[in-house]
Order: structure tokens, then C-alpha cells, then sequence
């Protein structure tokens, strides 16, 4: 078994470069402008945090892999995000309900890791919190709108949610990496969060007069052996193509 | 976008089009709120938002004003002459007697 900080660091690096990106993908083509650039400012946080942890973990491997080399040089199987992450964004309300449901888990998660006895982890965790809380307050406004809305608003974010709801069962899902981490005091019980979470889901869902999703959670935790959907390939070959079709090149 | 000669009209603008709103952004604690520009939202809390991510990504703001721009009032131009002109001739209005002190900024 490899470093478990160096795994735990690639879980979350690896969620927020894969649904940056995902979101990145909506640069130019928003509903109307200010969205745009909303989506593109919530992209950038989420790939800034992933620059910062990926950094920390090449430093922890100890190979000499950079930040760089850990985002565009692996290949799909050696991605350690949570498959809800690197779904396509499908319509406004699945892009929305995904960034809602994975921002208020970030949230509830980084919280407790604030308080890692691993400096530079709590410091990036303390940034990412503060960018984090804003992710989780427009997307909630969004959920509240398209839920409260109209006819088809209200049709669309339910079947949204319905979907990416499948994908939850496995959030808070704990192993061997975690366990370790946790004894050593770097980061906190996975399940400690799931509370928090729920909670602050329920109350969104509640603002939105939505009722809680129905459909039965998949229990898959074949993503932390790099089991992935076959969404992530492609969204790897657009992302990695120019770092890999120009080896080392710099601007 | 409309400019801001073109005042937000829901009916003229079509259902489907959301209202424009002014933004006003602080530069810092105890400065004046100066317009900063326009935008379209459906509501103030995500005027708001989109204000906040429109006009304060590098950390112009500490604090944000919006207000629907149809709640503005505004004189009309074909009117400047008499409502400014009679100002401009009567120097005894301007503080230019006076010196500033040395240190005092945002005058």
C-alpha cells in the first residue's frame, strides 16, 4: 500500500480538477452571461484547490511529480474522484443539483479538516472552506428557484436529483486510507460529516418544496480501486491532450 | 445587455427577460458606494450573487449595493441646461479658497 496522506490527497484533488473541469465546460455557452462567469468563477476555486493538494501530494509521493504531472499524466484508472463528479453536466438543473449535492459535502468535510494536525492540509482546507461556503449558497439559491419555479423548472431539477442522487450512497464511505488518517489525527472520521450533510441538504430540498429523493443509492466503491464510469475517459483525453501532445512544454 | 440609458422594462423586455439591476461596489471601509455597472438577475439574492461575481473577483469590494434600475429615478438630459447651467458661474460655491491639509485623502 502507497502513503495513505498520498491517496487521501488524490481523492480530493482528484473531485475538485474533475468537476472543475466538468464546470469549465459550461465557459461560453451559460444561460445568460452572468451565470457564465459565475460557473467559471466557481470552476477556477475548484481546479485552485485541486493545484494545491495535488502539489502536496507529489511532495508527500516523494517522485517528483508535480501538480502538472499528477493532473494530466494518469490515466483514468489511477483517478481516485467520486464517479458523481465526472457525470456530464447534462441540463442546468443536473449541473446544478450535482454542484450542490458534492459543494455541501466538500463543505461538511473540509470543516473537520480544518483542523488537521497536518499544517499545510488544514491551511489549504481553511482556503477552500471560505470558497466552498459561496459554491454551496449558489447552488442552493438555484436548487431553491428551479424547485419553487415553474412547471418544467420544477420537473427537471426533481429528475436531476433523482439521478445524482444514486451516486450519494457511496460519499462518506470510510476505508482503510481513512482509518489511518484518522488515527494519526489529519483528517476527521468521513461519517462524522454525513449528519451535517443530510441536514443541510434537507433544508435545501425543504426552501426548494422538493420531496427527499426516492431512488435507492448505489453502494459501488470500485472508484477508490479506479473503477470509474466510462464519462471520466473522455473527459480525460479533452482535458490531458495538450500537456501530453506537448511533453514539458512551458507558457 | 442594455445600456444604462435603458431603463429595465419588464413588459417591453418580454417574459423571458430578466430585470436589470445597478450594482454599487465599496471600495473600502468608510468610502462611498460608486456604481460599478449593470447586470440581469431574477431576484436581489442573485443579483447579488452575480454582482459579486461580476464586479468583485479581484478584490475590488468590501461591500455591494444593488437596486432594481427601475426604482431609479433619473433627471432627464434634454433638461440639463436649466437644471446644471445656473451652477457653473457661481465660483463662490467651490471650496477653492481653502487648503487642504497634507495627509487627507478621498477628498
Amino acid at each position: 500500500m502507497s502513503e495513505p496522506l498520498f491517496d487521501y490527497l488524490l481523492r480530493l484533488g482528484d473531485e475538485r480538477l474533475v468537476l472543475g473541469h466538468r464546470l469549465s465546460e459550461w465557459c461560453g455557452h451559460g444561460p445568460i452571461l452572468e451565470e457564465d462567469i459565475a460557473l467559471a468563477n466557481i470552476a477556477l476555486d475548484l481546479i485552485g484547490q485541486a493545484n494545491l493538494l495535488l502539489g502536496l501530494a507529489g511532495e508527500v509521493e516523494g517522485k517528483g511529480r508535480d501538480a502538472d504531472a499528477l493532473a494530466y499524466l494518469r490515466d483514468a484508472r489511477e483517478f481516485r474522484n467520486h464517479p458523481l463528479a465526472e457525470l456530464p453536466n447534462g441540463d442546468y438543473a443536473f449541473t446544478m443539483v450535482r454542484l450542490f449535492l458534492l459543494s455541501a459535502h466538500a463543505y461538511c468535510v473540509l470543516d473537520g479538516l480544518r483542523s488537521s494536525s497536518h499544517q499545510e492540509l488544514a491551511g489549504i482546507a481553511a482556503k477552500a472552506f471560505k470558497e466552498t461556503t459561496y459554491h454551496v449558497r449558489h447552488s442552493a439559491e438555484w436548487l431553491v428557484r428551479f424547485g419553487d419555479g415553474s412547471e418544467e423548472s420544477r420537473r427537471r431539477v426533481g429528475t436531476a436529483l433523482e439521478e445524482a442522487w444514486r451516486w450519494t450512497g457511496t460519499l462518506f464511505l470510510a476505508d482503510v486510507v481513512d482509518q489511518e488518517l484518522q488515527a494519526r489525527g489529519l483528517a476527521p472520521d468521513p461519517a462524522a460529516a454525513a449528519p451535517a450533510w443530510r441536514a443541510l441538504v434537507d433544508a435545501v430540498l425543504e426552501r426548494a418544496t422538493l420531496p427527499p429523493p426516492s431512488a435507492a443509492p448505489l453502494s459501488g466503491r470500485g472508484y477508490r480501486r479506479g473503477d470509474h464510469t466510462e464519462h471520466l475517459g473522455h473527459l480525460l483525453a479533452e482535458m490531458q491532450v495538450l500537456a501530453r501532445t506537448h511533453p514539458g512544454a512551458e507558457w | 445587455m442594455s445600456g444604462p440609458d435603458a431603463p429595465a422594462d419588464d413588459a417591453e423586455a418580454g417574459e423571458s427577460e430578466w430585470p436589470l439591476w445597478e450594482v454599487f461596489t465599496q471600495p473600502g471601509a468608510g468610502r462611498p458606494h460608486e456604481h460599478a455597472g449593470s447586470l440581469h438577475a431574477p431576484d436581489a439574492e442573485l443579483a447579488l450573487q452575480n454582482a459579486r461575481d461580476v464586479y468583485t473577483r479581484r478584490g475590488e469590494a468590501v461591500s455591494i449595493w444593488v437596486v432594481r434600475s427601475d426604482a431609479i429615478v433619473a433627471s432627464s438630459p434634454s433638461e440639463a441646461g436649466p437644471f446644471f447651467e445656473p451652477g457653473n458661474d457661481k465660483a463662490y460655491r467651490h471650496p477653492q479658497f481653502y487648503k487642504v491639509p497634507r495627509g487627507v485623502r478621498s477628498v
